[in-house]
C-alpha cells in the first residue's frame, strides 16, 4: 500500500461524511496511481457514524468529470473494543499502516469540517515524496485562537526539544511508515494520566527519536463547538503529556541544542483580527481568586519566592495587571519540576496551573489588544527566548534533592 | 508458747525464702526477656525508620496534610512517630511476655485481652491515617475543580469535604477500637443529618430567590456566555 489515511470517530455522523468526501476528492485527485486505503477506526458509535462512512465510500463522485481513480480506492471500517480511546484508535490505525506497508499516512479528526481536497496533498506529499517523517498542520487562526499553544506549549517545547515545531498538538497529521512502527514499538503508549494526548505523544516520539519533521499550511481550522474551550482537559492533553515526556527524554531536553527551524510549506502563521467577545473581567477574576483559595496548593509545587511575586501581582488592580514573561517561565518551569518529582497528585498539579494561565492570558489579551498580526508574532517570540534563557533554571530545579 | 511462735516464725521465714529463691530466677527472666525486647525494638525502630526514609514516608503524610496535624499537637514527624509506636508496642510485648513468665494468676488473662486488643489498635491508626490521606485528596479536587469553575466558596466546599471524611474516618477507627460504638455512629449520623437538613433549609427556604437566580445563571445564562467568551485554548 503507498498511502493510508485515518479516521478515528465516535458519533461522528454529522460531520465524518464531509470529512471522508473530500478525503477521497483528495485521494483521487492528488495520488490517482497510488494505492490508497482509508481505515476508520471507530470506538463504537451509537449513532449512524460507520453507515456514514460507507455511504461515502459507495458514493464514488462519478459526477465528477476531472477524477479518474486508475486504481481501486478502498475504504475499510472497523469497530475497537473498550470504548471510544484516541490513543486505541491511533493504535488501530497504525497497526494497519504497518500490516499494509504503507509509505505515508495521514490522520484526520473527523469534526474537521474546513477540511478542502487539497488538505491531503500537503500532509501526505511531504511525507511520500520528500522524505518527512512528521507533517503537522498549521492553520489560519483568529489572533487570540490556540492562546494555551502560543502561551506555554509551543515556546516551552521548542526550548526544550529544540524544535520551532508551531502545533505540537496536532489533529491533524501525516507519517511516515518508518516513525508509525517506530511508535508501535515505543512506549508512548503507557501514559499514567488516562490515555489523554495521544497526538501530542506523537510529535513528541517523533522530536526524541531526531525524526525528520515538517508543517504545511491547511488553512482555516473551523472549530465546530467550543468544546475544546475548556481549559482543564485541554490542558491535561497538552501541557500533562509535555510535563510527563520530561521524564524519559531528559538525556534529550537537558542537552544545550540551539533550536533548530523546521521546514514550513506555506505559511508559518496567519492571523485573521475579526472583532470577537471575550470576558477578560473573568479570566482577572478567576486568576485573582485561584492564587488566594489555591494558596495551600500552589505552597507545595512553587517556590516561596514565586509564589510570593504571584500573590503580589494577584493584587494589582484589573488595569495594572500584568504577569511578566519571567515570572511566568519560572511558574511553568517550577510545576514541570515539581510534576517530575510528584510532589502531589499530578494530574492536580496540572489543574492548580489552570488559574495562573488565566492571568497570563489575561495579560497577553491586554498587551495584544490592538496589535498587528506581526507585532502579537513578535511577543510570541520574545517569550520563547525567555523559556530558552531560563532553562538552566528548570534544570537546577530538576537536578535539585528533594 | 514462745517457742511456737518462734517456730511459726522460722517457718515463714523459710517459706518466704523458698518462694524468693523460686520467683528469683522468673524475675530474672523476666528482665532477660525485657532487655532482650528492647534490643528486638529498637532494631524494629531503626530498620522501619530507614524503611520509611527510602519509601518517602514524610512526603505521603505531608501531602496528606498529617504532618501538619502533629505539628499542631507537637508531636514528631510522621515517620519517628510511627517508629516509636512500633518500637513500644514490641517492648511492650516482650515486657508483657516476661510478666507472664512471673506467673502470677489473673494476669495471664489480661495479658492475653491486650494483645488480643494491639491488632484493633494497629488497624484504627491505619484507617485514620488512610482517612486522612483520602480527605486530603478529595478536599484538594473538589477545591480544584471548584477554583476552574468559578464556584463561589470553593475553600468553604474543601473544608465540607475534609471534614465529612476526616469524621467519617475517625468514627470507623473508633468502632474498630470498640469504643462507644453506637454512641459515634448516632452523633456521626445527628451531626450528618443536621448539616444536610441545614443546607436544605437554607436552600429550600431562606435563599430560595438566590438559589433560583444561581441555578439560572449556572445553567442557563452563564453556560451560554462563558462558551461564547472563553477562548479556545488549542
Amino acid at each position: 500500500m503507498d498511502l493510508l489515511v485515518g479516521v478515528p470517530t465516535h458519533n461522528n455522523a454529522a460531520t465524518v461524511g464531509e470529512v471522508v468526501q473530500a478525503i477521497r476528492v483528495g485521494l483521487l485527485k492528488y495520488f490517482p496511481r497510488e494505492r490508497v486505503v482509508i481505515v476508520n477506526a471507530d470506538g463504537g458509535s451509537k449513532d449512524s457514524t460507520r453507515d456514514v462512512v460507507a455511504a461515502a465510500s459507495i458514493n464514488d463522485l462519478q459526477h465528477s468529470s476531472d477524477l479518474y481513480a486508475l486504481r481501486t480506492l478502498h475504504c475499510i471500517s472497523t469497530i475497537y473494543e473498550g470504548g471510544p480511546a484516541s490513543e486505541v484508535a491511533l493504535r488501530a490505525v497504525l497497526a494497519a499502516a504497518e500490516l499494509s506497508r504503507a509509505k505515508a499516512c495521514a490522520i484526520i479528526a473527523p469534526e474537521s469540517t474546513s477540511i478542502t481536497p487539497d488538505w491531503m496533498e500537503r500532509l501526505l506529499r511531504p511525507v511520500y515524496r520528500d522524505d518527512f517523517d512528521l507533517v503537522t498542520p498549521l492553520y489560519r487562526r483568529h489572533k487570540f485562537d490556540g492562546l494555551l499553544l502560543r502561551n506555554l506549549v509551543y515556546p516551552m517545547t521548542r526550548a526544550l526539544y529544540a524544535k520551532r515545531l508551531r502545533e505540537p498538538y496536532a489533529v491533524e497529521f501525516a507519517f511516515s511508515g518508518r516513525l508509525g512502527s517506530h511508535l508501535l514499538e515505543q512506549q508512548v503508549w503507557d501514559h499514567g494520566a488516562g490515555g489523554v494526548g495521544t497526538e501530542m505523544r506523537v510529535t513528541l516520539a517523533a522530536m526524541a527519536g531526531q525524526f525528520r519533521l515538517g508543517q504545511t499550511f491547511l488553512g482555516t481550522k473551523q472549530h465546530l463547538d467550543r468544546s475544546s474551550a475548556d481549559l482543564v482537559p485541554a490542558m491535561r492533553q497538552t501541557v500533562g503529556t509535555l510535563f510527563w515526556s520530561l521524564d524519559s527524554n531528559f538525556q534529550l531536553w537537558s542537552a544545550n541544542h540551539p533550536t533548530e527551524s523546521i521546514p514550513t510549506f506555506g505559511a508559518e502563521h496567519d492571523l485573521t483580527e475579526e472583532p470577537i467577545r471575550v470576558n477578560r473581567k473573568r479570566l482577572y477574576q478567576l486568576f485573582t481568586s485561584g492564587v488566594g483559595e489555591l494558596e495551600p496548593v500552589l505552597k507545595s509545587i512553587v517556590s516561596a519566592q514565586t509564589l510570593t511575586e504571584i500573590q503580589s501581582i494577584a493584587k494589582l488592580a484589573e488595569d495594572d495587571f500584568r504577569y511578566p514573561h519571567e515570572l511566568w517561565v519560572k511558574t511553568a518551569y517550577e510545576f514541570a519540576a515539581s510534576y517530575h518529582k510528584s510532589v502531589i497528585n499530578r494530574d492536580h498539579i496540572i489543574q492548580a496551573l489552570a488559574p495562573l494561565y488565566r492571568g497570563k492570558v489575561f495579560t497577553f489579551l491586554l498587551e495584544n489588544r490592538d496589535a498587528s498580526g506581526e507585532e502579537m508574532e513578535a511577543h510570541v517570540e520574545t517569550l520563547c527566548l525567555t523559556f530558552e534563557r531560563l532553562k538552566p533554571y528548570l534544570l537546577d530545579l530538576w537536578n535539585a534533592k528533594e | 508458747m514462745w517457742e511456737m511462735i518462734m517456730g511459726e516464725l522460722d517457718h515463714a521465714m523459710q517459706e518466704l525464702a523458698r518462694n524468693f529463691a523460686h520467683f528469683l530466677p522468673r524475675l530474672l527472666a523476666m528482665l532477660i526477656i525485657a532487655l532482650l525486647g528492647w534490643v528486638v525494638a529498637y532494631v524494629f525502630k531503626f530498620s522501619l525508620r530507614g524503611i520509611l526514609r527510602i519509601a518517602k514516608f514524610d512526603k505521603l503524610s505531608d501531602n496528606a496534610g498529617a504532618t501538619q496535624l502533629l505539628n499542631k499537637l507537637a508531636l514528631p514527624s510522621s515517620s519517628e512517630l510511627l517508629s516509636r509506636t512500633v518500637f513500644w508496642v514490641v517492648w511492650l510485648g516482650f515486657i508483657l511476655l516476661g510478666v507472664q513468665v512471673l506467673g502470677i494468676v489473673g494476669l495471664q488473662e489480661h495479658i492475653a485481652r491486650i494483645f488480643l486488643y494491639l491488632p484493633r489498635l494497629f488497624v484504627a491508626l491505619l484507617i485514620f491515617f488512610f482517612g486522612l490521606v483520602a480527605a486530603s485528596f478529595f478536599s484538594r479536587a473538589a477545591l480544584l475543580a471548584a477554583v476552574n469553575a468559578g464556584s463561589p466558596s470553593p475553600g468553604l466546599l474543601a473544608t465540607l469535604i475534609r471534614s465529612i471524611i476526616i469524621i467519617f474516618a475517625v468514627t470507623m477507627a473508633f468502632e474498630q477500637l470498640g469504643l462507644g460504638e453506637r454512641t459515634i455512629l448516632v452523633a456521626f449520623a445527628i451531626a450528618f443529618g443536621a448539616l444536610m437538613l441545614g443546607l436544605a433549609i437554607a436552600f429550600g427556604i431562606g435563599g430560595r430567590d438566590l438559589a433560583r437566580q444561581f441555578l439560572e445563571r449556572r445553567f442557563l445564562k452563564e453556560t451560554q456566555e462563558q462558551k461564547q467568551d472563553e477562548l479556545s485554548p488549542l
